[in-house]
């Protein structure tokens, strides 16, 4: 019967294969700079990265001699590209390869600019965000711009319309706007994993600043995104971001005040913002993993192999949430498992002992049939957790039904009654001539 | 036909015919005639016996012992699991790798006859210390029932004529191609074991006619069991038999033994087939099942009747009372049977009965039924394959059998013909014809040399030197009464013999023909003839299933046309969507649908289903010709019978079914195009044809430039007869 045992666990493989799973945060990042310059002027943002424990390995994007893996392994466990112009990688990466390296589980960080060259967008095309096709193009925003001592051209934006996520963004709430010029992307539609972090006004466009305005803007409003982040199906993050002069130290020191606000800011939204971010995508928070899938007949312990219909049975799972150094407990009440096969049969809330310890009981429906064991919890910013555990319910057996059932006595009478009649008839019609 | 013309009028045979023979023999046999005789019909009946088993051996000469088609997989897979589990388990069985996700209760949904059989000879032979494997068993099965099968025929035709034409029939029975075709070895399947219990059945039962005995009676009723236990088929027996009673009262032959035969039969037959689990209360519930029980009342009043005619002795009297018991009768039963039918307590008819009465019905309504081959109306030139001179010698037997009527020879006549109509209705029925014809062609063969030696016997003897009178052979035997003055007589008798004797050996050698070369072929192993003329083997098939078997996870799901479904779980040992028992409709539908939609679309089909590997048959490189292709409009059918958004007109340009440049723009993308096709643009087939050349429909491919979005080749096999494709997981990125 051993071989009627189906487990599927879609998520804990590439949980093996991405992250480690004592601890999925990243550790080895590799960024690619068009030049060194990139290093000092944007320090504080790596500077914030080396200090939460992050090895970063700066290198050339066209360095001839970088690779993401050798001998079939990854070298690093996220990549930074801070290298928007750059047309073509040295040594051996190029597009997909950078794909290859998130579909196996890594991260990624994009930031383009508004010289991104067609590898930038590809890239970006291909996680599910469209930068405008202009070239020339960059958000301009008559209303929403920052305040600056001269009047410019509109480029540089405050935006502070921000994702409401405390697990992407963090529980602090970000104060100042966030600065940013650069070039606007609008999202795939067709792509359901893509979110805007931070989206533009409803007043902003994007177009070239320096020519007049001929044709009406290929993007306009909110519906452009000027940061996103893609969680992948294996749980890789991906941040794309349309500037990366926001990631600069020049951003992240300058006041911020938004045209039309009364309030100045001393220091802009970036740092807060881009850090937070950036623990979110490196998987320092938000990060789940289920473990210890359990489930048995009620006052059991061990795992059948099949249920039959009607048994109670307890289904178990310890779901934790890291924390940057550690796995706590993650609470949440609307965890929920269905007991599944080609609709959910049962679906049932789980409930946990605030140790991460879900668990619920329920009875096997008056229904055969190979079933599974479905949770399918996403919530926005979490890792999203599929767990499936395939289990056949069987009918009754033979001998399991009710012996005797009170609404056949009649036809027992009938039965024995015709039984000893026989005999008897049998008995006279013999020998009583 | 000079024998079958020759012979209408002939005096009946005495019952001396074989001592007469015998006694022509030399005399240094010290035995007495009628162990003479016993000693010649037992080494006869032994070497048919033998006979009827070595015929059925040709499959394992030319391939190999294996199991073969697609059902006998099913079998070999139970019987398997019947030997290693024991039989409460198996009786018990819940399938999980079949019809996933809704499984299957097998134990609950076969007819366990034919594995329980096998599993015994499975014991009984290691109970003798012989270690064979169960498949030897399973491969033996079906050849061994057919040599039992052809001594039932004997005793059959010794019921029904005598003994002579008993052994006729059981020669005629163990070469009889309408036979073979379904009982070769490695033809695992119930049929093998079924057509033995229902000639037992058929012979216990006249027997019981004949004698009138509870104890024939009781055994035809187990026989009748036997019968349930193994095939489906049983309810011809179950209709056929009350039909016969019916009949018999009819025509006046209402005796107290077909009483008591038929009595005994029904109530215990019936309380048997109930214990089988798949049968269970649809013996007193269906349809199918009504006439018998029918029969049964008919057959008390009758008795009632009688009774009551004995007690009044007074015919007008009787009369009025037998118009009120009639008519009351008649109302009771119509009322039962109306209101049974009305509040469902009695179910009606199944569509494969009504598809038996009324051939053009599984065409209109079930798809399914009208899909399967074995399920097509009879071509006449199978008829004549099948039988033979058979076809030729049963008119002839039904008219010796109207000339000699008696009880058990209405119950043969009764069975040739009404087996013949369902024969021509269904081209497997042909196997339950084929005991009939055989049965009824050999009273023709026996009597008719019978009355022919007499004739050249009687010249021999008497040595009398005949007149001038210069009749034809045919005219002088037809005479009542041999007609010793006539010169040409014996002359023609012999001729005439010679005649009959030429034509059965042209039976006998067409048959081993039609076995050794049609009717041994595995299906799961196909042989063609090279261009040398050198046989050439395609094993694709087995490649694939083992291909599954090693390289797939042990709970993956492979979706293929149902066809394949048995083979996949018994040689794959792999989870299908859908196999040959094709108890739900809807489930095949949506495979069919799966298989017609394009290829976004079936993805979303099969990631419902958990759809792992698909499976595709593809007959374009080796000119296989029933590959998925060209069941694909079955598929678009069945399909669209449950899901109206799949329209067979969308598939095909002005009622024709084309696969080329100018096939309609559905097919050409629909996702069983695409999987069978795909890379097949590239490869060149036949010398001086374009790529892409589709050897079995003749026709270069119309959508050479097939890409895969969701699917990825993961393997063809060497003759691409077996394609599988795996189902790729949902993009990461999107």
């Amino acid at each position: 019967m051993a071989k009627l045992i189906f487990l599927i666990l879609t998520l804990i493989p590439i949980l093996c294969t991405s992250f480690s799973p004592d601890k999925p945060s990243d550790r080895r990042i590799l960024v690619l700079v068009d030049d060194f310059a990139v290093k000092s002027s944007h320090s504080l943002y790596f500077k914030s990265l080396q200090s939460r424990g992050f090895d970063l390995d700066f290198k050339l994007a066209d360095d001839p001699k970088i690779a993401l893996q050798r001998y079939g392994q990854y070298l690093y466990d996220g990549l930074v590209l801070f290298s928007p112009t750059i047309e073509r990688f040295g040594g051996s990466i190029d597009a997909a390869a950078i794909l290859d390296f998130v579909d196996s589980g890594h991260d990624l960080i994009v930031a383009a600019d508004n010289n991104a060259s067609d590898l930038i967008r590809e890239i970006a095309t291909e996680c599910g965000v469209d930068f405008d096709e202009d070239y020339t193009a960059m958000v301009v925003d008559h209303a929403g711009y920052a305040v600056s001592s001269t009047e410019g051209d509109h480029t540089l934006i405050a935006s502070d319309d921000f994702i409401k996520s405390d697990v992407i963004l963090g529980s602090k709430k970000i104060e100042a706007p966030v600065l940013f010029q650069g070039i606007g992307h609008s999202l795939n539609p067709s792509n359901r994993l893509v979110l805007k972090v931070l989206s533009a006004s409803p007043t902003a466009f994007s177009a070239n600043p320096k020519s007049k305005l001929t044709s009406p803007p290929s993007l306009l409003g909110s519906s452009i995104s000027l940061v996103s982040v893609i969680q992948a199906r294996n749980n890789a993050r991906i941040l794309i971001s349309g500037s990366l002069s926001m990631f600069s130290n020049r951003f992240f020191n300058s006041g911020v005040q938004k045209a039309g606000s009364p309030t100045k800011h001393d220091k802009s939204g970036n740092e807060q913002f881009l850090t937070e971010l950036s623990k979110w995508v490196l998987h320092e928070r938000g990060h789940l993993k289920a473990v210890n899938v359990k489930h048995h007949k009620v006052g059991e312990t061990d795992e059948p192999s099949i249920y039959r219909i009607n048994d109670d049975l307890e289904y178990s799972v310890e779901i934790y949430e890291w924390s940057g150094t550690t796995w706590e407990p993650y609470v949440a009440d609307d965890v929920q498992v269905q007991f599944y096969m080609m609709s959910p049969y049962v679906l049932k809330n789980l409930a946990n002992d605030k140790k991460g310890h879900y668990f619920t009981s329920f009875k096997v429906p008056d229904v055969y049939g190979v079933f599974q064991f479905k949770v399918e919890y996403n919530r926005l910013g979490y890792t999203s957790l599929s767990l499936a555990k395939q289990i056949p319910v069987r009918p009754f057996r033979h001998n399991e039904y009710e012996r005797f059932i009170p609404a056949a006595y009649p036809y027992y009478g009938a039965a024995f009654s015709m039984m000893a009649g026989f005999f008897v008839f049998s008995a006279v019609h013999l020998y009583n001539k | 036909m000079a024998v079958t013309t020759a012979t209408p009028t002939s005096p009946p045979p005495p019952p001396s015919m074989a001592q007469d023979l015998l006694n022509s023999l030399p005399k240094t046999l010290k035995l007495k005639t009628k162990q003479q005789e016993l000693l010649l019909r037992v080494t006869t009946l032994g070497l048919i016996y033998i006979l009827a088993f070595i015929t059925r051996l040709f499959s394992v000469l030319r391939y190999e012992s294996m199991i073969h088609e697609f059902d006998p997989y099913f079998n070999y897979r139970t019987t398997v699991y019947l030997t290693e589990h024991g039989f409460s388990e198996f009786w018990n069985w819940f399938d999980s790798d079949s019809w996933y996700p809704l499984g299957r209760i097998i134990g609950g949904t076969l007819y366990p006859g034919l594995m329980l059989t096998a599993a015994a000879l499975y014991k009984i032979l290691h109970f003798l210390r012989f270690a064979v494997h169960i498949r030897e068993v399973c491969v033996l099965t079906a050849p061994f029932f057919a040599s039992n099968t052809a001594i039932v025929a004997y005793f059959f035709g010794k019921e029904v004529w005598d003994s002579g034409a008993g052994i006729v029939a059981a020669a005629l029975i163990a070469i009889c191609p309408g036979y073979i075709s379904r009982s070769v070895a490695g033809s695992y399947d119930n049929e093998g074991v079924a057509i033995f219990a229902l000639l037992l059945t058929f012979y216990l039962f006249v027997k019981a006619v004949n004698t009138g005995s509870l104890s024939w009676s009781l055994a035809s009723a187990f026989g009748y069991f036997y019968m349930v236990s193994a095939w489906g088929g049983y309810v011809f027996i179950i209709n056929l038999v009350p039909l016969y009673v019916l009949v018999l009262l009819v025509t006046g032959r209402y005796s107290l033994r077909l009483y008591v035969a038929y009595n005994c039969m029904y109530v215990l037959g019936m309380l048997l087939a109930m214990q089988i689990r798949f049968v269970g209360f649809q013996h007193v519930q269906s349809g199918e099942h009504m006439a018998s029980m029918g029969v049964f009342f008919l057959l008390q009043v009758f008795f009632f009747l009688d009774w009551v005619k004995h007690l009044l002795g007074d015919v007008k009297l009787f009369q009025a009372f037998l118009r009120i018991t009639v008519t009351g009768a008649i109302s009771v039963g119509a009322i039962a049977l109306g209101v049974g039918t009305a509040s469902g307590y009695i179910s009606p008819w199944t569509g494969r009965f009504y598809s038996l009465l009324d051939p053009t019905y599984a065409k209109d309504h079930i798809p399914i039924i009208a899909s399967v081959s074995e399920h097509q109306p009879t071509a006449w030139s199978s008829f004549m394959f099948d039988f033979h001179i058979l076809l030729f010698l049963f008119p002839a037997g039904l008219y010796f059998c109207f000339k000699r009527l008696s009880d058990a020879t209405i119950f043969i006549v009764m069975y040739g013909l009404t087996s013949m109509y369902f024969a021509g209705v269904m081209v497997r029925l042909i196997l339950v014809a084929t005991p009939a014809v055989c049965l009824i062609s050999a009273i023709a063969v026996s009597a008719t040399v019978k009355n022919l030696t007499r004739v050249v016997r009687a010249k021999s003897q008497t040595l009398q030197s005949g007149s001038g009178k210069g009749t034809s052979a045919s005219k002088g035997s037809s005479k009542g009464v041999i007609d010793n003055s006539q010169p040409f007589q014996k002359n023609g008798a012999i001729v005439l013999l010679l005649g009959a004797f030429y034509l059965l050996s042209r039976y006998a050698i067409h048959c081993t023909w039609v076995t050794a070369e049609a009717y041994s072929s595995p299906s799961i192993v196909l042989a063609a003839r090279g261009a040398h003329g050198q046989r050439v083997m395609f094993d694709d098939y087995r490649e694939a299933y083992f291909w599954l078997r090693q390289n797939t996870p042990p709970d993956a799901k492979v979706m293929s046309w149902w066809d394949y479904g048995y083979q996949i779980t018994a040689m794959g040992n792999r989870t299908v969507i859908v196999d040959n028992n094709t108890w739900n409709n809807t489930h095949i539908a949506t495979v069919g649908r799966a298989m017609s939609s394009y290829e976004d679309e079936a993805y979303d089909i099969m990631r419902s289903l958990d759809v792992d590997y698909v499976l595709v048959v593809f007959g374009g490189v080796t000119g296989y010709s029933s590959d998925d292709i060209n069941k694909f409009l079955w598929m678009v059918r069945i399909g669209g019978g449950v899901f109206p958004v799949i329209k067979e007109p969308d598939y095909l340009v002005n009622g024709e079914y084309r696969v080329d440049k100018g096939a309609a723009p559905k097919m050409l993308n629909c996702l069983m195009y695409k999987l069978c096709y795909y890379r097949f643009g590239e490869l060149t087939t036949e010398y001086g044809k374009p790529t892409g050349y589709d050897r079995a429909r003749g026709v270069e491919i119309g959508n050479k430039d097939i890409k895969l979005e969701y699917l990825e080749e993961a393997l063809t096999t060497q003759n691409w007869i077996v394609r599988i494709y795996k189902v790729k997981p949902p993009k990461n990125r999107s």
